[in-house]
């Protein structure tokens, strides 16, 4: 891919955690990866294999170790609103109403009063939140809040969203129901994705390409192009024959994943 | 099946009912001199002698309402309360900000945490001699002394509440853009507000029992002197009806205190079990 398609581009990109003073854990080891505007990329992994770490460093939430990270030519040092950040966990403010935590960004930026109502109105009908409005994120389902989360990203128009197993705590139906909803946005807004999920199913559901990762050190393992047509049918068969190659790759991940773990508790033992 | 409202109304004045016949039985039974244990009817009797207007009503000299209120035990209860709500506003908008500096900065903790650390078991009691040597009698003492009695648990809940926030918040509010002040503000202090809303309700107790003890040593008015007042004069239904108007005035901060958490927390309501 040449230097001017990529808008996201991670180059030799590491990630040491130091654990306690004799212990490192490699989470990320020479990454490279571009990724162009406009383009849905899925980081897919058993857990352990650094892709929310990865996500994070491109949040600008941790800096790595070694190599670089731009976007738009700009290096990333730390977090900023043109990176959307949705959380697995929402990350709602719990003491503000769903109003009050779409308009959160704007208000930061001194927005004036009736554009912010504006522009959360509008928001609230996108994601079919309006009559939550008032509501605190307590009184809300778990799809309805990841709904008001993603509003509060996309209130600050941010070119990229990044995305921590978004659906990853909702039941299938729900999930399902907002992947939809999120191809809608993705398609109608223009926006970049990157998207971590544990999930064959979502990865090809959802993405223009798959990037399968290795558990520990985390490095990229393939990556897999969806070039599906869109409003796909994840059940159909060639979505089916995707999702087989795509589990090959991730269940040897999982498997060096449990034979870590029976060491580790064979040592702890 | 619920209960009735009947049968938890009957539930709820069961007890002391009980103790009440129990100490009625006990006081005229002539076992026990009346001085020692008065009888509670003589205790009720001088309880409303000690809410009524001293003098009998004059439209010349005052307005009915005035006259109303002209009561002792009113006065008294007013002395209290204006020194309880004076300390522990200096207290807790003393702690408020220091704690909440102390969660955020681990230097500013460590600046501060072995003197507050030193400081904290002293019990406000303690600081009675010192306050009259400073400020002599009156209610300047009394009042330092509720701010103290005030000022630690806001502190501690303070510190507690900025250090418990969970990171996902800040994260969160970081990606949208906010500087120190918004997390601060509008991030750290809401997210901390269960912690110090908790802290306030228990300085709010202490500082109710601190001005009790500061009435009794430093001032002449209010509901702690009066009760040791009382004790001068061998007036024993006096010192319990003092006493009792005591413990309606703490129920009434504590509930006031507990409604005011839950309607700032309405957010938070069960939020724990989630």
């Amino acid at each position: 891919m040449s230097a001017a398609a990529s808008y996201i581009s991670i180059r030799d990109v590491s990630q040491v955690f130091r654990e306690d003073r004799h212990q490192e854990v490699v989470a990320l080891k020479n990454i490279d990866l571009d990724i162009r505007r406009g383009e849905f990329v899925c980081l897919l992994g058993p857990s352990g294999c650094g892709k929310s770490t990865l996500l994070n460093a491109i949040a600008g939430f941790t800096l790595p170790t070694t190599g670089r990270i731009a976007v738009d030519g700009q290096t990333v040092t730390a977090p900023g609103p043109d990176r959307g950040m949705v959380f697995q966990e929402y990350a709602l403010f719990p003491w503000m109403t769903v109003e009050k935590n779409i308009a959160f960004g704007l208000e930061i930026q001194k927005m004036p009063k009736p554009r912010i109502r504006e522009k959360v109105s509008a928001l609230l009908a996108m994601l079919q939140l309006t009559e939550f409005r008032d509501r605190y994120p307590r009184d809300l389902s778990g799809g309805m809040r990841q709904r008001v989360a993603i509003a509060r990203v996309l209130a600050l128009d941010a070119p990229i969203l990044l995305m921590d197993e978004p659906f990853g705590a909702l039941d299938a139906l729900t999930r399902r129901n907002l992947q939809d909803e999120l191809l809608r946005i993705w398609a109608e807004l223009k926006k970049t994705i990157v998207f971590v999920t544990h999930s064959i199913e979502e990865s090809v559901h959802l993405a223009d390409r798959v990037v399968v990762m290795t558990y520990r050190p985390g490095t990229i393992k393939r990556e897999v192009a969806i070039t599906l047509p869109r409003e796909r049918d994840p059940s159909s068969a060639e979505c089916n024959v995707l999702a087989k190659e795509l589990a090959q790759l991730v269940m040897e991940e999982q498997y060096r994943h449990n034979q870590d773990e029976i060491r580790a508790s064979a040592a702890a033992g | 099946m619920k209960p009735s409202k009947l049968i938890r109304l009957l539930q709820g004045v069961l007890v002391p009912c009980l103790v009440l016949g129990l100490w009625h039985g006990l006081s005229s039974s002539g076992l026990v001199n009346p001085l020692i244990l008065p009888s509670p009817l003589a205790v009720a009797k001088r309880w409303f002698q000690y809410l009524s207007p001293y003098e009998p009503f004059d439209p010349a000299k005052s307005g009915y309402l005035v006259w109303l209120v002209s009561g002792e035990l009113l006065h008294d209860a007013y002395a209290s309360l204006h020194r309880v709500v004076s300390g522990f506003l200096i207290g807790a908008g003393l702690a408020l900000p220091l704690g909440l500096f102390m969660g955020a900065s681990d230097n500013v903790y460590k600046l501060f945490n072995p003197l507050v650390q030193v400081l904290r078991p002293i019990p406000p009691i303690a600081f009675i001699p010192l306050a009259i040597l400073w400020f002599g009698l009156g209610n300047p003492p009394a009042v330092f002394l509720i701010t103290i009695g005030a000022f630690f648990p806001v502190l501690m809940n303070t510190i507690a509440g900025v250090r418990h926030v969970d990171a996902i918040y800040i994260r969160a509010a970081e990606s949208l853009g906010a500087n120190q002040w918004a997390l601060f503000v509008r991030v750290m202090l809401p997210a901390a507000s269960p912690y110090i809303l908790a802290g306030a309700r228990i300085g709010m107790g202490t500082a109710f029992i601190v001005v009790i003890v500061a009435e009794m040593i430093a001032v002449n008015s209010g509901l702690g002197y009066r009760i040791l007042e009382a004790r001068e004069f061998f007036w024993s239904d006096k010192i319990i009806a003092g006493m009792i108007t005591i413990g309606l005035l703490g129920l009434a901060l504590d509930t006031g205190m507990s409604r005011l958490n839950d309607w700032l927390l309405k957010w938070h309501r069960g939020i724990e079990h989630r």
